[in-house]
């Protein structure tokens, strides 16, 4: 027993079961809002109007879920790769209760309509000071766990948790610097034009940092470990890091194409962003050829699918955002409603896909037991899959209605043939349309947590009827 | 030598540190110490109180995430919303409200398009002017009244200038009417410019009774005018349509007057075949074109008293 690792799970069952919670709440707030815009009686004011609650969409799954599940994912795999027990486990335990503490005050803080007003940098500066406290604790755990590691050569996937705690840091901080005015009021301290630049320097890398970075570590890690299979080509995956986290940080400018920023700025900010397409494929690539001649696994593993069509997600992803930056494109589709089909393909295919199987593979390894229900798993892995295919497909042919009803002159006389009020009526049975792809990923969304809590639940049970005392190396 | 790296946690920190700083600085920070990042349109004023609380309630209610506040330099942007946005018309704004989608339309140069009563009429209900409309209602923001101290407070925040009556009076105001006070506000450092008369002094209607344009008249003024001057035309915001009264003022109006009032709007106290405007008209000139303005007024002779 002396010689077993005992590794610390609490932190990361907390963490997992959090975002878990979160993450279902705001699901069901963005089905909410989805209906809101083709039925505006649905807006309740002062707090349950769209422009509130679209943010408390955005802040949830952004930071109640994927963050919470980064952190609980990366516990889970930092122990594993440096062989060792997570350091200053009691801080780890502190940092869930204020996140949990923290993700309540911010949903009531937006609800309140206290916000910064900035994409994805809504949270008012008493909360932003909280988001501080909550990452460095973060930092200060993985990073004493990486240097007290009992395994010398760091994997792939701590290279790209690094990067996530230090970039997110970065951008954080300065996108949020700004003049309190009041106990929930503050102003940015940059103004106009130059604000747009930081505000898109930060929101797409948020975007990079919080959607991208740490899902490719989990990824990284959890596709050999489900399939048994080694990653491909270590050398692609040095390649592909480097050059991946150089280029996002110079790519946020695409955001504001046609904007009055300088010129020069849009432009470097699309040849980045183009150049970003051989980073991203080099992970893609890779984790194709792991499988190797084992796509039998695609049948025969159930996790092995999520990996393959997460990160398949995450392929015409990069090659989608490469598109939309260049202006050809942009002038098109910006500002309509192809950019949420582009965005919820990233989160509802590669995100939500990637981490509900490293869920799979995880919870159940630290409840000691087996996952309650691979049936559900799969019937899980359709909802989602054909749920939100049905979004973004219906919200690309809108947003390219959209696009050309805006720009359409006519022959005549050179005169606009549709007025805004045209163009906004032909999207409700597109909105509608979504909302019904939204409800079968919700349903998908619903059947994966019952599962996850029904493993933990049997879990606790089978180890309660179990009182023997413990066998020396556990099971 | 390059393997070693990845056995060395503190300097692999340091050189992905490297690595995120160089585009930041690059794209971002060095930007910031560079003029053409701060431009400012002369005519540009700081917001008054009124209209800074105004723009207070526009980022609480999260109008910026249906509406954008940039025209782009396009030809049909142009066109369907005006002038495209100059960087030194944002210099006071912290944040920026540019917005990334526009379920609604643009508002960067509604300013001065619509009349205070238009206004608080579309928030009271936006369904009321246009049926298809998915916005929601802001009229409740009528029951709640300004705080001149948080508001001052703001103002000193940003360093805006006020004055101590300015502040007095805003507790008779209420949010509804800071954010129109904003709204005008939108676009109007930006002058509009005079643009080439679309037809000649004297013209005639060449569609006049053509049973064709008055159909297609009907179709635009339905979703274009009904919302100020009523679906039967009899009046609203706008003076009534119907009447032999045409701006105020008993007597016939020519066809060219008519095409100029809709082409190019109206402002207050503007003459017209010698009559004064109350103002408040949007020009529709480079939005409809030729065909569309003269089926509309086709359309409106068709139902002018005999």
């Amino acid at each position: 027993m002396s010689e077993a690792t005992v590794y610390e799970w609490k932190p990361v069952k907390g963490f997992a079961l959090s975002g878990l919670f979160w993450g279902a709440v705001s699901i069901v707030i963005g089905l909410f809002i989805s209906i809101q815009l083709w039925m505006p009686e649905l807006n309740f004011p002062p707090f349950l109007t769209y422009g509130r609650l679209r943010a408390v969409h955005i802040n949830g799954l952004a930071f109640g879920f994927a963050v919470a599940e980064i952190f609980a994912l990366s516990y889970y795999m930092v122990q594993r790769l440096t062989k060792r027990p997570l350091m200053f486990p009691k801080l780890a335990m502190v940092q869930l209760y204020i996140f949990n503490v923290a993700i309540v005050a911010a949903a009531l803080s937006l609800l309140m309509g206290y916000t910064q007003s900035k994409e994805y940098a809504e949270l008012e500066w008493p909360l932003d000071i909280g988001v501080v406290i909550l990452w460095v604790m973060f930092a200060v755990v993985i990073f004493a766990t990486i240097i007290k590691r009992k395994e010398e050569q760091m994997y792939i996937s701590l290279w790209y948790m690094i990067a996530t705690i230090i970039a997110v840091a970065v951008l954080y901080i300065i996108n949020n610097l700004s003049i309190p005015v009041g106990l929930f009021k503050s102003y940015s301290i940059f103004a106009g034009v130059n604000d747009a630049n930081v505000e898109w320097w930060y929101g797409h890398n948020a975007v990079g940092f919080v959607f991208t970075t740490p899902i490719l570590a989990i990824f990284y890690y959890y596709l050999p470990k489900s399939t048994g299979l080694p990653i491909y080509s270590h050398r692609l995956s040095i390649v592909a890091f480097w050059s991946l986290i150089f280029a996002y940080l110079w790519t946020g400018a695409h955001h504001l194409v046609y904007t009055p920023l300088p010129d020069w700025i849009q432009t470097v900010g699309i040849a980045f962003t183009i150049f970003m397409i051989a980073p991203s494929w080099g992970s893609v690539v890779n984790g194709y050829y792991t499988m190797g001649g084992n796509w039998d696994k695609m049948k025969t593993n159930y996790l092995t699918k999520f990996f393959i069509l997460g990160i398949t997600f995450y392929g015409l992803q990069t090659v989608q955002g490469p598109t939309q930056s260049l202006r050809a494109v942009s002038q098109l589709v910006h500002y309509t409603d192809w950019v949420p089909g582009h965005v919820h393909m990233g989160t509802m295919g590669w995100v939500a896909m990637t981490v509900s199987a490293a869920m799979y593979y995880t919870i159940p390894k630290i409840y000691k037991t087996e996952i309650y229900s691979v049936k559900l798993a799969n019937v899980h892995f359709w909802l989602v899959l054909i749920g939100q295919l049905i979004f973004s497909i219906t919200m690309w042919i809108l947003g390219i209605q959209q696009g050309t009803m805006w720009k359409a002159i006519s022959p005549e006389d050179g005169s606009l043939t549709y007025t805004f009020m045209e163009s906004l009526i032909n999207n409700y049975p597109y909105w509608k349309m979504r909302t019904v792809g939204g409800a079968i990923f919700v349903v998908g969304m619903v059947v994966f947590a019952f599962n996850i809590v029904m493993t933990s639940v049997s879990a606790g049970k089978s180890t309660q009827a179990d009182s023997r005392p413990a066998v020396a190396g556990g099971r | 030598m390059a393997g070693t790296l990845y056995k060395k946690p503190i300097l692999f920190t340091v050189v992905v540190t490297l690595a995120v700083l160089v585009g930041t600085i690059v794209m971002m920070v060095m930007p910031m110490f560079s003029s053409s990042m701060h431009p400012k349109l002369q005519n540009l004023k700081p917001y008054t109180a009124l209209q800074l609380a105004g723009r207070d309630v526009y980022q609480q209610e999260g109008c910026f995430y249906c509406h954008t506040q940039t025209v782009r330099p396009l030809k049909a942007e142009v066109m369907r919303y005006g002038e495209y946005s100059k960087a030194g018309e944002f210099a006071y704004d912290q944040p920026f409200l540019w917005g990334s989608k526009r379920t609604g339309p643009d508002l960067a140069r509604v300013g001065g398009k619509y009349t205070d009563k238009w206004h608080y009429k579309h928030f009271n209900d936006p369904r009321k002017l246009f049926t298809g409309s998915d916005m929601p209602s802001y009229g409740w923001l009528a029951d709640i009244n300004l705080k001149p101290a948080e508001i001052e407070a703001h103002m000193q925040g940003l360093g805006f200038p006020f004055t101590k009556e300015e502040i007095e009076a805003l507790a008779d105001k209420t949010k509804l009417d800071a954010l129109v006070a904003y709204m005008q506000t939108l676009g109007a450092a930006v002058p509009r410019k005079p643009k080439p008369p679309m037809i000649a002094k004297g013209d005639k209607n060449p569609l006049l009774g053509d049973a064709a344009a008055i159909a297609e008249g009907k179709k635009i003024y339905e979703m274009n005018c009904a919302a100020c001057h009523g679906v039967d035309l009899k009046g609203d915001i706008g003076p009534d349509l119907t009447d032999k009264e045409w701006i105020y003022t008993q007597s016939p109006i020519g066809d060219d007057t008519l095409f100029f009032l809709i082409a190019d709007g109206s402002k207050k106290d503007q003459e017209f075949e010698g009559r004064k405007a109350k103002g408040g008209m949007p020009s529709w000139g480079e939005f409809f074109g030729k065909k569309k303005i003269w089926s509309a007024i086709a359309y409106i002779r068709s139902k002018e008293e005999k």
